[in-house]
């Protein structure tokens, strides 16, 4: 399986990203901000950081890169995508997942490992997970604090699309404690916390996050 | 040419914890009685004349505004 890694200017996370898919077994592609071309891929991850400097808001540029134009082509067609911190919030700038992430409501950057539960295996991104499951991952956001309408919300929560829920306190005030959510179909999947930064004890808290990306390698279209 | 101004403030809904920090921080400068502070964003674009209103609201909600968090207003100068 051969897993896209898009890298927009500011990006931070692609290498780890692309190394968390090599660790799960599949071969990881570098796609280019500025090309029309997702090279074939079965499935796409937005990786963290802080493309084009966070200017407007977090990732409201980079939604209207042209990569993104095919990217929301593929997920129409049901292809996975995974957002990762500043990907999820690119993924919610550019519709693909409803909501938005707003500045932390301590003010503060938040940098530490945090447990999360996986409150869904019904995605692309977490079929292999156990429902309920508790992981450890890295955390490190300035705007990571989900924001939506309460009609959205409660649409979240009644189609079981909050995927991963913060555990041991809220980091940013985000509504519902919510850490991650996903489309409709399941599919696209968009997250705060860092799963591509714990898939080996060496480098990172556990290796927690490695179930993401073993999980999609069930889950690539036809 | 005109010059249109587009500003854009979190909605009422919507905490604004930057807002927050802000009217705090008038205390330190010895100002009391404000109760609350709302930070926005302020636009000025110089456009040509054939760029109607449509035009100008889509600018704003589809690019300098999110509409999830956020609310604008265009106005001509």
């Amino acid at each position: 399986m051969r897993i896209g890694v898009i890298t927009f200017p500011g990006t931070l996370d692609d290498v780890d990203a692309a190394r968390a898919v090599r660790y799960a077994g599949a071969e990881p592609v570098s796609l280019w901000h500025a090309d029309h071309d997702l090279a074939g891929v079965d499935a796409v991850v937005v990786p963290g950081g802080f493309s084009y400097g966070d200017y407007l808001r977090a990732g409201a540029i980079a939604s209207l890169a042209p990569i993104m134009t095919e990217v929301k082509d593929a997920a129409r067609r049901g292809m996975p995508v995974l957002g990762i911190c500043n990907g999820f919030q690119i993924l919610c700038e550019a519709g693909l997942l409803p909501g938005a992430l707003a500045r932390n409501s301590g003010l503060h950057f938040v940098c530490r490992d945090q447990r999360l539960r996986i409150e869904s295996t019904a995605t692309a991104w977490t079929g292999a997970a156990t429902a309920g499951q508790e992981i450890l991952v890295p955390l490190k956001s300035g705007e990571g604090r989900f924001v939506a309408d309460a009609d959205t919300v409660a649409r979240l929560e009644g189609e079981g699309r909050v995927v991963f829920r913060y555990l041991g306190g809220n980091p940013n005030g985000a509504l519902a404690d919510i850490a991650g959510i996903s489309s409709a179909d399941g599919r696209v999947v968009g997250l705060m916390p860092h799963p591509e930064h714990a898939i080996d004890p060496l480098t990172g808290p556990s290796d927690d996050g490695l179930v993401l990306f073993t999980s999609v390698l069930g889950a690539a279209v036809g | 040419m005109a010059r249109v101004v587009v500003d854009v403030m979190p909605k009422p809904e919507i905490l604004d914890v930057q807002g927050q920090a802000v009217t705090r921080a008038l205390g330190r400068i010895g100002v009391a009685g404000v109760t609350e502070v709302r930070q926005g964003k302020h636009f000025e674009l110089d456009v040509d004349d054939a760029i109607d209103d449509a035009t100008l609201h889509r600018i704003a909600g589809e690019l300098l505004a999110n509409p999830v968090i956020e609310d604008w207003v265009v106005t001509r100068k």
